[in-house]
């Protein structure tokens, strides 16, 4: 497996998706090649109705492209049936929402051993307890791991739902608008936790509309009328830790006044 | 083959345990769901068991008229236009009995019925009840059981002598616990004696209780007590169920000959037969069990129908929980796995 193009994680090449409501097709991704290579932190900009969500869902293998190619991994993606694209989602992607989507009526760890109850080979409850354990603990909530999702705030849900993409250890995350729902000060956290992620070799995918927000990326993307119109490293990188250190800094001196 | 089959074990054991954790969670809906259909089920075995059950009594009080019974009624069901109700006309003469016990070979017992109500006086207690003259044929053809004593012979009735059987019913009445065997009844203030009492049968057909009567020997009851000329009706016994309706043919034609009635009147007798009795109520009670059961189906359905809606409900209501589990790689059949175990 570890061949030439080893480091190429995702790679699209002319794919386009054309939605079909009654008599009309419109197309809402026209066209779009991009390759990402494992480690990236990519973000992926533009206007609302650009095709963002429409590139995530086929990046994310729920939905499949009307036409073009995605090879995810080394695997052509247009050739598999729905088993074998749920078992693709469950090794080897994680998935994060703007709305966090945590079950309702489910405590924290719970959810985060939802991914692995459908994995196969099957993971015993134990194991399944203590990985689930393992990944809260790495998103900074080992002490919330038996509240319900209405008991958590924002962050703490989103983080959850982190814990719960990381728990299956997966080559892509997929995050659509993670911040979108959060304050800065949360925001900031979940960045950091990201580029945590980053740095220990996770390949991060993330649509977001703010600006600020795609500094902490390696790499922007920019979408409109459902094509790429700019593909830019980040030259100047925003490090979401000294950020939070410092604001600690200023909460701290501003209660001590 | 043999992992597979583990791998599919413990998948669906995992399946039935998170089944059973919504179950829990859910308590009131999977509560209400199973009421539902326990309502549904049981509501169906009872009307079927209902519908049954009264098929079950309703013939066994067809058997309780006896065995191949044809009862002939005087007067005709309709005569110029005018009902005259049955037993009314003065048509049966104890010479048309004597005609068919001659000349119908498959009758194999008769006995000529006159009725009246009387008071029964005995013990010094005083009670109405029904007076019926019959022959000794009478218990083998409603196939009745003595409770004690006999019954009146051949000779009583040709010398229309005062003896009687006593109903159940009547005896506790005129003698409370005591055995009225050798005892006296007055009718009429003809005295009686008692040579029997019956067993007893209960409710008839009408609703009447055949326990509240005496019977006495037809003749006895002609001469002594009503004075008519004319029976109110006669029973018959067939030899045996198959020729019932020759037997009914053969009394008919034979009665029109006796009566001299022109080929265009209508009878002016009536005749029951048992067997048809017998058939046309267990039809009517099958339709009624099935009429019962279709009722309780259509219950059970709309029950149905009911869970289905709130499974539907349920699904619509979670498109984002499946969503969710979509997006983590829950197999297709996981999911509707986990749906159908739990609504
Ligand atoms: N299932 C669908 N059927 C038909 N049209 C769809 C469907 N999903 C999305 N679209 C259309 O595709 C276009 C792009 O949608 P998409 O969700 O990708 O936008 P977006 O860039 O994510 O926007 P936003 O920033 O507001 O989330 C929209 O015009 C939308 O109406
Ligand atoms: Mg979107």
């Amino acid at each position: 497996m570890q061949d030439a193009n080893t480091t190429v994680l995702v790679q699209l090449r002319d794919v386009e998706k054309t939605y079909r409501t009654g008599e009309v097709e419109v197309q809402e991704v026209r066209g779009v090649r991009l390759a990402i290579e494992r480690g990236e932190f990519v973000a992926i900009m533009g206007a609302s109705g650009s095709g963002k969500s429409t590139l995530m869902n086929i990046l994310g293998c729920l939905d499949k492209p009307t036409s073009g190619e995605y090879v995810l991994d080394g695997l052509g993606v247009a050739g598999l049936d729905r088993k074998r694209l749920a078992a693709l989602r469950n090794r080897k992607l994680g998935f994060v929402f703007q709305s966090f989507n945590l079950l309702t009526r489910t405590t924290a760890l719970e959810n985060v051993e939802l991914p692995m109850l459908y994995s196969v080979p099957i993971i015993p409850r134990r194991a399944r307890r203590q990985r689930a354990i393992g990944a809260l603990e790495r998103v900074g909530l080992r002490e919330r791991v038996g509240h319900y999702s209405n008991q958590l705030s924002g962050g703490q849900q989103q983080r959850v739902a982190i814990a719960r993409a990381l728990v299956n250890r997966p080559e892509l995350l997929l995050a659509d608008e993670p911040t979108g729902n959060l304050d800065t000060r949360t925001s900031i956290e979940i960045m950091g936790l990201f580029q945590e992620l980053n740095e220990s070799g996770l390949t991060i995918v993330m649509v977001t509309h703010e600006v600020d927000i795609s500094a902490y990326c390696k790499r922007v993307v920019v979408m409109r009328d459902g094509i790429v119109i700019s593909d830019n490293r980040n030259e100047v990188r925003r490090c979401a830790q000294t950020e939070r250190a410092a604001l600690d800094e200023v909460e701290h001196t501003a209660r001590l006044a | 083959m043999l992992t597979i089959l583990k791998l599919a074990l413990l998948q669906s054991w995992e399946t039935s345990f998170v089944a059973l954790r919504a179950l829990r969670r859910n308590k009131l809906r999977s509560g209400l769901t199973a009421l539902g259909i326990i309502i549904g089920v049981a509501s169906v075995v009872a009307m079927v068991a209902m519908g049954n059950g009264a098929r079950v009594r309703i013939q066994s009080q067809v058997a309780s008229l006896g065995q191949n019974l044809l009862t002939i009624l005087a007067g005709a069901s309709h005569s110029g236009g005018v009902s005259g109700g049955l037993g009314s006309a003065s048509a049966l003469t104890l010479g048309d009995a004597e005609a068919i016990r001659r000349e119908v070979a498959d009758v194999v017992a008769v006995s000529p019925e006159i009725s009246t109500s009387a008071q029964a006086i005995s013990n010094g207690r005083n009670w109405s009840t029904s007076i019926v003259g019959e022959s000794p044929d009478y218990l083998v053809i409603r196939e009745w059981k003595l409770a004690s004593g006999s019954m009146f012979t051949e000779r009583d009735v040709r010398a229309a002598a005062k003896v009687a059987l006593i109903g159940s019913k009547t005896a506790h009445e005129l003698f409370g616990p005591l055995d009225p065997v050798g005892q006296a009844v007055r009718i009429k203030n003809i005295p009686f004696a008692i040579t029997g009492v019956l067993a007893s049968k209960g409710a008839g057909m009408g609703g009447q209780n055949q326990d509240d009567r005496i019977i006495v020997p037809y003749t006895t009851a002609m001469k002594r007590i009503t004075g008519d000329r004319y029976l109110r009706s006669i029973n018959l016994q067939v030899v045996s169920s198959e020729r019932m309706d020759a037997a009914q043919q053969q009394v008919t034609s034979l009665l029109r000959q006796r009566h001299r009635l022109a080929a265009d009147r209508e009878d002016d007798f009536n005749i029951f037969n048992q067997k048809e009795i017998a058939d046309t109520v267990s039809e009517v009670t099958g339709v009624i069990t099935l009429l019962l059961g279709a009722i309780a189906s259509i219950s059970l359905l709309v029950g149905g129908i009911g869970i289905m809606n709130i499974m539907l409900v349920s699904v619509t209501e979670r498109t984002r929980e499946i969503g969710i589990r979509i997006a983590v790689g829950a197999q297709p059949s996981a999911i509707k796995l986990q749906f159908l175990s739990n609504p």
